[in-house]
């Protein structure tokens, strides 16, 4: 139905037909978010890389997005040094995390309270 | 030297802003003999040459104190230092006498025109031209009679007081005795510096100087509580005296430009003038308040009412001190500066008489207290209140319409009179004490003058006491009778006069009171409370004798309780009768008291008469000079239709011997113990009297209510507005940073989730702060 309306007026792309770089933003936008208040809020340490590395991805796609909508390889060519970076980046993190469990036998972050004060 | 002339040359050349009578001469014709006028001249023409004697007076104190002192650093443990001092104030008292027989041309002879001394410039700025503006007070002594006369005694007293503080204080050599007797000279030092010095700094610094002895030497057993607080006192009562004559120094400078007597005295001529004539709008008010301050500073200093509270304590000094200091010499530098200073004082018309009822109420109110009092030193501080009271009205009665020699001579006659017996009472009770161990309760001992080896001690007191009761033929009643002669001779101001014959009696009966109950009736003694170090002395051949002669007299009243070792030791207590340093003290003192009064009756009423008159003082004097026509004013008082001063003889005799029979009877007759006498029966007649008496009227609680309370009060608001608000300030800026600690320390909370809060929310700020900025 909306196919319909969108092709009854002749030169405005189709919705579904166009995306376009504000959608891509907007899904990035709510990617960084959701992956951003994850950070803040989630107690576990593994789950807190994760919600890093949802950011991460978030920022990947609006790289892709400007390197679309300016036509270049740029964005791409950047978004393959962040996945690289975000990759080693993950090994360390994650050796980190096994180096932290070790200490306390816990996941939990809240247990590292030492620096308070 | 040169320049000190040249400086008194230049302020005598200046216009004055006053009318100044052409010649001296001419100007007091008909108000002054040629005799008196010409000693009043004298006065005004200064002269200045040095002379080695009046030099060396203050000199050789100075030399004693150095040497205590030296002796003091080299733990000197023998009675040098006293045999020092006693050298250095008999070469001072050679030389007072040399000064002396200079100023008037030896005995008997006329008295020269009093000069200056000139030994060393001390202060001298000038910050202008005009007269007014330069300050000079140099070192310099002025010599006249009335000097004289004051140094004779000062001197002459110190090197007697010496003597018997070398034995007195015999049981503290050391440390102490030096320290004893470098005090000693410093304060013959200040007092020749005030009594000589030429101008009103000097005067100061001597004044100062007196009280800081004063206070060193009542402080002397400096581990006594008592002694201690009564050394303050001492020194800041005299310290409130003080501004009174601070003030005074000050408004002299600001009206007369100068502080220097010489120059004072002959700007004050007009005024003088006008007093005499009575036309005291003539005097500016500035001139006519300087004598009320000066006053001040001499009651405090001489013990007159308020400021007197400070004396009876300053007791707690040895005896040598008491004697010297507050009795016969420092306690004078009062009356002295009225004396001095009295062309200044006649310039006021109140100024005199409120110096002389000032001066009879204080014997009047310390006379009474002194009946009441058990300790014998301290009856004689009363004592020594009273007569300085009788001193003083004796210089105030003089007016200056009718101020004769002989009334201006009778304070500083008293003065001289006064000294030499009060001494001799001082140090008669000082042997007792020595002697006892320390005891002065006239309750507790009884008898001493039969005790043997006190013989010496008996009669000095016998004769001290005779002539502080005025009994007739003795020094004090020649002199005393002369003050109340005075009295009654003023036609305002003879209450004053029924005021000091009253006094008088008291004094007779309080005196005998206790020369009856310690030193005649059973002998009896019980020690002190320094007997412990007396027990070694007690075993010589005066106390065996004495132990061997009267056991039935020799009671012991707590014999028989030897329970511990204080009653032990005082169980074989024999007393120490003094030596031979004392006795001689002694001996001289009541011979030169007896002598001064008896022998010498015309020749030392005049002659006090002439020193006084020739000295500034003359220069206040007007009507008549000694020994002349008498004429309407002074010598013509009568007393219920008798000539004053033989009248005077008669009356205060009488008196005298009135008090002291009363005294014998009450005290004497019938007493079997030293503990009671009639006295104590006749006591609840009287009420509550002689409890508030023998409080002191309760003066030093009054003042405590009034002055120290309120100050106590002050310093605790004080002490709390410091701490709140001055601390409080401070801490409040001390708390700024730790309150910023606080507010900001809930950021570094050690949750791993809040920092990464922090560190999102720094990114958002930003990151919107950027969008802006671009915008």
């Amino acid at each position: 139905m909306l196919h319909t309306l969108a092709s009854a007026a002749a030169d405005t792309p189709a919705p579904m037909a166009g995306a376009t770089l504000y959608h891509y933003l907007v899904v990035s936008a709510i990617m960084f978010v959701i992956g951003l208040i994850g950070f803040l809020t989630r107690r576990n340490l593994i789950i807190m890389f994760l919600c890093t590395e949802l950011m991460f991805q978030a920022a990947g796609i609006a790289l892709i997005a400007f390197s679309r909508f300016h036509l270049n390889h740029t964005g791409e060519t950047f978004v393959i040094f962040v996945l690289t970076v975000a990759a080693a980046e993950a090994a360390m993190a994650l050796a980190l995390v096994v180096l932290l469990f070790r200490r306390k036998e816990t996941l939990d972050g809240t247990v590292w309270g030492d620096l308070k004060g | 030297m040169l320049q000190s002339l040249a400086n008194l040359a230049a302020v005598f050349a200046q216009p004055a802003a006053f009318a100044f009578p052409a010649t001296l001469a001419q100007a007091d014709a008909g108000h002054q003999t040629p005799a008196v006028a010409h000693a009043a001249a004298a006065v005004l023409s200064v002269s200045e040459h040095f002379s080695w004697p009046v030099a060396l007076i203050p000199i050789f104190p100075i030399v004693g104190v150095l040497l205590a002192t030296v002796l003091a650093i080299f733990g000197n443990k023998s009675k040098l230092p006293a045999f020092l001092t006693v050298g250095c104030l008999a070469a001072s008292f050679a030389c007072a006498v040399k000064m002396y027989l200079d100023c008037t041309g030896g005995l008997g002879g006329t008295p020269s025109a009093p000069y200056t001394v000139h030994l060393f410039e001390w202060i001298n700025y000038a910050w202008g031209g005009a007269p007014g503006q330069r300050f000079v007070a140099d070192f310099s002594f002025y010599v006249d009679t009335l000097t004289c006369l004051w140094m004779l005694f000062v001197t002459g007293l110190g090197t007697l007081i010496a003597l018997y503080a070398s034995e007195y204080m015999s049981h503290d050599v050391g440390t102490g005795y030096c320290r004893f007797f470098a005090a000693f000279n410093l304060f013959v030092f200040s007092m020749a510096c005030l009594v000589m010095g030429d101008n009103m700094i000097l005067l100061f610094l001597g004044w100062e100087g007196v009280g800081l002895c004063s206070y060193l030497l009542i402080g002397y057993f400096y581990k006594r509580p008592s002694a201690v607080a009564a050394a303050k006192k001492a020194f800041i009562v005299n310290r409130i005296g003080d501004i009174g004559l601070s003030l005074g120094v000050m408004l002299t400078f600001v009206h007369f430009g100068s502080v220097e007597y010489s120059v004072i005295f002959a700007k004050a001529q007009p005024y003088l003038e006008a007093a005499r004539q009575g036309d005291w709008l003539a005097i500016p008010a500035s001139v006519s308040v300087i004598p009320l301050l000066l006053m001040v500073g001499a009651f405090g200093k001489s013990a007159q009412l308020p400021l007197y509270v400070w004396l009876p304590d300053a007791m707690e000094g040895p005896t040598p001190v008491s004697a010297l200091i507050h009795a016969a010499t420092m306690v004078t530098a009062g009356v002295y500066l009225v004396a001095r200073m009295l062309p200044l004082f006649v310039l006021n018309e109140h100024a005199l008489p409120i110096v002389a009822w000032v001066g009879s109420l204080t014997a009047l109110f310390s006379a009474t207290i002194g009946m009441a009092q058990f300790d014998i030193k301290r009856i004689m501080a009363y004592s020594t209140v009273s007569q300085l009271g009788y001193m003083f009205a004796g210089l105030g009665v003089t007016t200056a319409a009718s101020l004769t020699a002989e009334s201006a001579a009778a304070g500083p006659y008293h003065v001289f009179t006064h000294a030499f017996f009060k001494a001799l009472l001082f140090l008669s009770c000082g042997a007792v004490m020595h002697g006892f161990g320390g005891q002065l309760d006239l309750r507790k001992l009884s008898g001493v003058a039969w005790m043997p080896g006190w013989k010496i001690v008996g009669f000095g007191m016998l004769v001290g006491c005779l002539n502080l009761s005025g009994f007739p033929f003795t020094a004090g009643f020649f002199s005393k009778d002369s003050i109340l002669a005075s009295a009654f001779s003023n036609p305002h101001l003879e209450i004053i006069g029924w005021i000091l014959l009253v006094t008088a009696g008291l004094t007779a009966y309080y005196t005998f009171r206790v020369f009856f109950r310690v030193f005649v009736g059973p002998q009896q003694f019980e020690p002190g409370d320094e007997a412990h170090g007396h027990d070694d002395h007690g075993h010589d051949s005066h106390a065996h004798d004495a132990h061997a002669a009267a056991p039935a007299a020799h009671g012991h009243p707590h014999a028989g309780k030897a329970d511990n070792a204080d009653k032990a030791a005082h169980a074989d207590f024999h007393p120490h009768p003094p030596g031979i340093a004392i006795n001689v003290v002694l001996a001289t003192l009541a011979i030169a008291s007896l002598v001064i009064g008896g022998a010498a009756i015309p020749y030392m009423n005049h002659w006090v008469e002439g020193m006084v008159a020739h000295g500034s003082t003359g220069l206040a004097i007007t009507a008549h000079a000694a020994g002349e026509a008498h004429t309407a004013g002074g010598h013509d008082a009568k007393f219920f239709g008798y000539d004053v001063h033989k009248a005077m003889m008669v009356v205060s005799s009488v008196v005298g011997i009135l008090g002291i029979l009363v005294a014998f009877v009450l005290h004497k007759q019938g007493r079997t113990t030293a503990a009671k006498s009639k006295a104590d029966e006749l006591l609840p007649l009287l009420g509550p009297l002689p409890t508030w008496a023998q409080n002191k009227w309760y003066v030093d609680e009054l003042y405590n209510f009034l002055i120290c309370v309120p100050l106590w009060v002050a310093s605790h608001i004080f002490h709390l507005i410091d701490k709140l608000l001055v601390d409080g300030l401070v801490n409040t800026i001390g708390w700024l940073p730790r309150g910023l600690g606080w507010s900001v320390r809930p950021s570094q909370s050690g949750v791993l989730n809040g920092y990464a809060v922090g560190m999102a929310s720094g990114i958002a700020i930003i990151f919107v702060l950027a969008i802006f900025m671009l915008r």
